[in-house]
């Protein structure tokens, strides 16, 4: 069974959504042709016999990584936490307004 | 949900918790940063890792893992052997790296229970709440809008990142909750237990514990297949800072969605705030689509392997939980089921109890005397000494008793402790306290210990 | 010979020799810059003062007879994806123009500890994404052997500062091949260590199960000197592991008689250019010559490499790219280029809900069985070896209105990163005046081996 590896603009334009991007409507023309054009390529893993193989996530081969609860790390001043923001207020971070709630009185 | 006009149109509440507590630890979450302190200046306890700076690498804190488990082992959970951390990914502001290192499908905790108190003579329910989960992750910073500082003012936002990466040990139990009562006692167990393993203080006005109920309400039915069925929809309710809100929040919400299932209508998912100045939950506007956290393995940190007597050492880490005390108390000291509970709410308070009650032996004062007093009177136990509330209590007894019977008490002690006497003429005028204790232990304190204290001075002197 | 033509190993006896001073060292260094950057353009940021400052402190330290570090006083050049304290570090993107990072990258650390003098930033494909640097969304640089092709990426800059002598080391970073073929490209010797040799901490990721740090230098010898100083341990990389770090320059010299070497038939297909697969077979003939021992392998995955790796990229990208909303640095994702793009939104896709086990998962499934490959293949032989870019460097615009077609320039490189070796490229020849690149790959920490075959194959090219 070979799964379609194709990718329709409305699955694009989801993508681009859900990673917080914009495009214009002829980016999305050309990327939707380009990116389907990877994943035909890419899509050819599927013939690939891969029963009983664990994927792989680390490469080290490396476990139990951690570091004992000791404050060794030298602090940032507020200044060079702020430094390089393009938008502060009283030394907290300021961006457009998160519309969060609202009465459904 | 197909409403049947006929049907008795009675719905139960179907309740799961998801708690979020802070270990106590000294630093964050994935660096050897502090964790920051209450009330510290805005953006003044952030490293390149916990802000989210290009290049920066997380590296996991050891006792926030440990603590994990052992929070999970003393919910009776099973701890796996193999463990790894996760990426979420989503986008929100207080997110800096633009998604969190939590735990997705190898927890390090899985299948535990909790018994809530038995209901003997308090408000308890007795039941049984399974616990689905327990793992780890990191906090995000803190929004603040600007309608906050003014009310008209709608246009921005501002975000303190002092709290990103402090480590969060989060607890998810299965919808076996049935009322917001239930709902009550389980979070105060959870956070008696937790205080009693010494991992977090557990404080919910400031951060260090948080709780978000599911709400949904299923029809009651008397079809036995029905009773297990999940209701289709779950509205998760934010923002209850405190314990005294956890019923009143959990009540407006089952009285809302009740409201609206009579009328026929349709409870939508999704995420809701409670408004404690006006008692109720407030839609928050977010994105009608269901989330895609994209969870993959975190590249960075290698995974975690326990083995069994590295979780064996963690658990006896673990001394006496309350449930097993409160059964201890109730053998040991022949207590009541509902006086053990009071006396266990806190291992400090079980500890001064504990110590009065060995204290109490000398004098005579029995446990049941010293749990009273401690239950009834009120009394600020916590700037007293243990020794201090045994010498009220003898001092306090104004138990009549018959001179003969005094008397007779008196020359008893004083046959029996030659040795101390002659010490106490000698100049050792200390061990008239104990002389004194020995005539209460003796009338079964009775006897005014000033009128004792005299006889006995008498006495001595004119044997003389 | 100017003193920027000079070897580290080189300009290390001069110094020691007091036959020059690590200012005038500096200032040769910078004026060759300032010659050739209007062609070149390898420079984003040069840090003309903040080197010469360098420079007299190592001055002083000789003339205190202080013990001088084998890279003390070096001009070194940093690619851009790599954070240095003060200096602006832009990963080649407009999203991080003017950001100034507020600490070093640990190789950096390590740099400044010996004195190293750190010329300026290089130019790279942006965020590392790319293999002709073209992608870089400042400037183009230029390959120095000819002016009209592409350097190779996405180190370009690096590779191309250090052909051009206008340092005497580069850092880049390599994750797909990013180090090894813009060496291969320019001419030059490119090293990528072990996964978990080098710390990351301070590399601004890109996929961070393959990233690595490497030197980019003129010979062999100076790539191992610079490798001992990078490598080690690190407490602020959860990945690197505790492996002691040798000197290794000492078994540079041991030869490679005996040295059994693999030569995949996998990569000699289709594909690989009739000059450039002649150039190779040569240099491997070469090694024969030498007295190594040349092994036929196979690597049956080979095949299904280009597939794992572009779908485990772009997925780590995705997540690494999101951290870029402009609130505290940068600006807003607007600003990321075409390639960004595609690698962001292919890698959510493979990520998301419905997709993840067809792709991301099957990915990392595969990429176990490429792993195998060289398993057993290193249980055969003790390096394996082959061209390190499928043709010489290309003309600008060729390739770049098709991604694949960019993508397969890397098909040799690739599964060096999937699997975590090491490998390193080093020049065997030119076509019409174009070099190119021999790949020699070893196992884990195999670092000294791969080095003392690279070291044997250089000589007899001298």
């Amino acid at each position: 069974m070979t799964k379609s590896n194709t990718i329709t603009k409305a699955t694009v334009a989801h993508v681009v959504k859900l990673a917080n991007l914009k495009l214009t409507p002829q980016e999305l023309e050309l990327f939707t042709r380009q990116l389907s054009q990877i994943l035909e390529y890419v899509g050819q893993l599927e013939q690939v016999d891969t029963k009983n193989i664990q994927p792989i996530a680390q490469i080290t081969g490396l476990e139990n990584v951690e570091r004992s609860d000791e404050p060794t790390t030298q602090p940032l001043t507020q200044e060079e936490v702020l430094f390089n923001a393009s938008s502060t207020h009283n030394n907290l971070f300021k961006v457009k307004a998160i519309l969060k709630e609202s009465s459904d009185m | 949900m197909r409403m049947n006009k006929q049907q008795n149109k009675k719905y139960e509440p179907v309740i799961g918790l998801e708690v979020h507590v802070q270990p106590a630890t000294r630093t964050k979450m994935f660096c050897a940063h502090p964790v920051p302190e209450f009330g510290a200046q805005p953006n003044t306890c952030v490293c390149p890792v916990c802000l989210g700076l290009p290049g920066a690498l997380p590296v996991p804190n050891k006792q926030a893992i440990e603590w994990t488990v052992l929070i999970g082992l003393a919910l009776g959970c099973k701890i796996a052997n193999f463990s790894k951390f996760d990426r979420k990914n989503y986008f929100y502001p207080d997110l800096p790296k633009g998604y969190q290192i939590s735990q997705y499908d190898l927890p390090f905790c899985q299948d535990g229970k909790v018994r809530l108190d038995p209901p003997d003579g308090r408000a308890g329910s007795g039941k049984l709440v399974r616990i689905r989960r327990v793992h780890l992750e990191e906090d995000t910073g803190k929004l603040m809008h600007s309608y906050q500082l003014s009310p008209a003012n709608h246009s921005f936002s501002l975000i303190d990142f002092n709290r990103s990466g402090v480590p969060l040990v989060e607890i998810v139990t299965e919808p076996d909750i049935s009322s917001a009562s239930e709902a009550k006692e389980y979070v105060t167990k959870l956070a008696q237990i937790i205080r009693y393993l010494g991992v977090s203080y557990a404080d919910m006005e400031k951060g260090q514990m948080r709780l978000e109920p599911n709400v949904s309400l299923r029809k009651v039915t008397s079809d036995k297949k029905q009773v297990t069925n999940l209701p289709d929809y779950k509205v998760e309710v934010k923002n209850i800072n405190s314990f005294r809100f956890v019923e009143r929040a959990i009540n407006y919400e089952i009285q809302r969605q009740q409201e609206l299932l009579e009328k026929g209508e349709k409870i939508a998912q999704e995420t809701r705030g409670f408004d404690e100045k006006r008692g109720i939950t407030v839609s928050q506007r977010v994105k009608e689509e269901a989330q895609d956290y994209r969870y993959f393995p975190e590249p960075d940190i290698p995974p975690i392997r326990f083995s069994d007597s590295q979780t064996s050492d963690i658990r006896h880490q673990i001394s006496e939980l309350p449930d097993a005390k409160r059964g201890r108390f109730v053998k040991q000291y022949g207590l009541t089921a509902p006086q053990a509970t009071n006396l266990i709410q806190t291992q400090q308070l079980a500890d001064f109890f504990e110590e009065a009650v060995k204290d109490g032996k000398k004098f005579g004062q029995e446990a049941k005397t010293i749990a009273n007093v401690i239950i009834n009177k009120k009394i600020n136990w916590q700037n007293l000494l243990p020794a201090q509330l045994v010498q009220a209590l003898v001092h306090g007894q104004r138990e009549e008793i018959e001179p003969g019977v005094l008397e007779k008490a008196i020359d008893v002690v004083i046959a029996r402790n030659k040795e101390t006497i002659e010490s106490f003429k000698k100049g050792k005028t200390g061990v008239l306290e104990f002389l004194v204790g020995q005539v209460l232990k003796e009338t079964k304190s009775r006897g005014n210990p000033t009128e004792i204290r005299e006889k006995l001075l008498e006495k001595l002197l004119i044997k003389e | 010979m100017r003193l920027n033509e000079l070897t580290i190993k080189d300009a290390h006896e001069g110094l020691k020799k007091k036959q020059f001073s690590a200012v005038e060292l500096t200032k040769a260094v910078l004026s060759e810059i300032k010659k050739k950057e209007k062609t070149i353009r390898a420079y984003i940021t040069v840090t003309e003062q903040e080197a010469l400052d360098g420079a007299r402190k190592v001055d002083q330290l000789i003339t205190d007879n202080q013990p001088l570090g084998p890279l003390s006083g070096i001009p070194v050049a940093v690619k851009d994806v790599i954070s240095t304290q003060g200096v602006e570090t832009s990963a080649g993107s407009k999203i991080l123009e003017g950001y100034i990072p507020p600490y070093d990258a640990t190789v950096v650390q390590k740099l400044r500890e010996q004195n190293v003098v750190i010329i300026g930033k290089t130019n790279c494909d942006e965020f590392a994404m790319g293999s002709s640097t073209e992608n870089s969304a400042y400037q183009k640089t230029k390959n120095p052997h000819d002016t009209t092709r592409v350097p190779g990426g996405s180190s370009g800059g690096s590779a191309a500062a250090v052909a051009a002598h206008e340092c005497l080391l580069s850092l880049g970073s390599d994750t797909g091949g990013s180090i090894r073929q813009p060496a291969a490209l320019c001419g030059v010797v490119g090293l990528k260590p072990t996964y978990g040799r080098v710390s990351r901490y301070g590399l601004i990721a890109m996929a961070s199960s393959l990233d690595t740090i490497g030197p980019i230098a003129k010979t062999v010898e100076d790539a191992a000197l610079a490798l001992t100083l990078i490598a080690g341990h690190d407490p602020l990389d959860a990945t690197t592991r505790n492996v002691p770090v040798p000197d290794y320059t000492k078994k540079l010299r041991d030869g490679i008689v005996g040295v059994r070497v693999g030569v995949p038939r996998e990569y000699f297909g289709q594909g690989l250019n009739t000059d450039v697969r002649k150039m190779v077979e040569r240099a491997i003939k070469q090694l024969e010559e030498q007295g190594a021992k040349v092994v036929e392998i196979s690597l049956p995955y080979q095949e299904y490499a280009l597939a794992v790796y572009y779908i485990i990229v772009p997925s780590e990208i995705s997540a690494n790219m999101a951290r870029f909303d402009g609130v505290r640095y940068g600006k807003d994702r607007a600003h990321f280029g075409d390639e960004v793009k595609r690698r962001i939104m292919l890698g959510t896709y493979t990520l998301s809900s419905g997709y993840y086990d067809q792709y991301y998962n099957k990915a990392a499934k595969v990429r176990a069985l490429i792993k195998r490959d060289f398993d057993e293949a290193f249980r055969k032989v003790d390096v394996i070896i082959g061209p390190t870019s499928p043709s010489v460097a290309w003309k600008f615009g060729e390739k770049t209105d098709n991604p694949l077609e960019m993508y397969l320039s890397d098909i040799y490189t690739i599964t060096a990163n999937l699997v975590g070796i090491p490998g390193i490229s080093i020049p065997c020849g030119q076509v019409q005046g174009l070099p190119v690149g021999l790949q020699i790959m070893g196992p884990h920490f195999g670092e000294e081996k791969v080095l003392q075959i690279a070291y044997a194959y250089e000589q007899t090219t001298k």
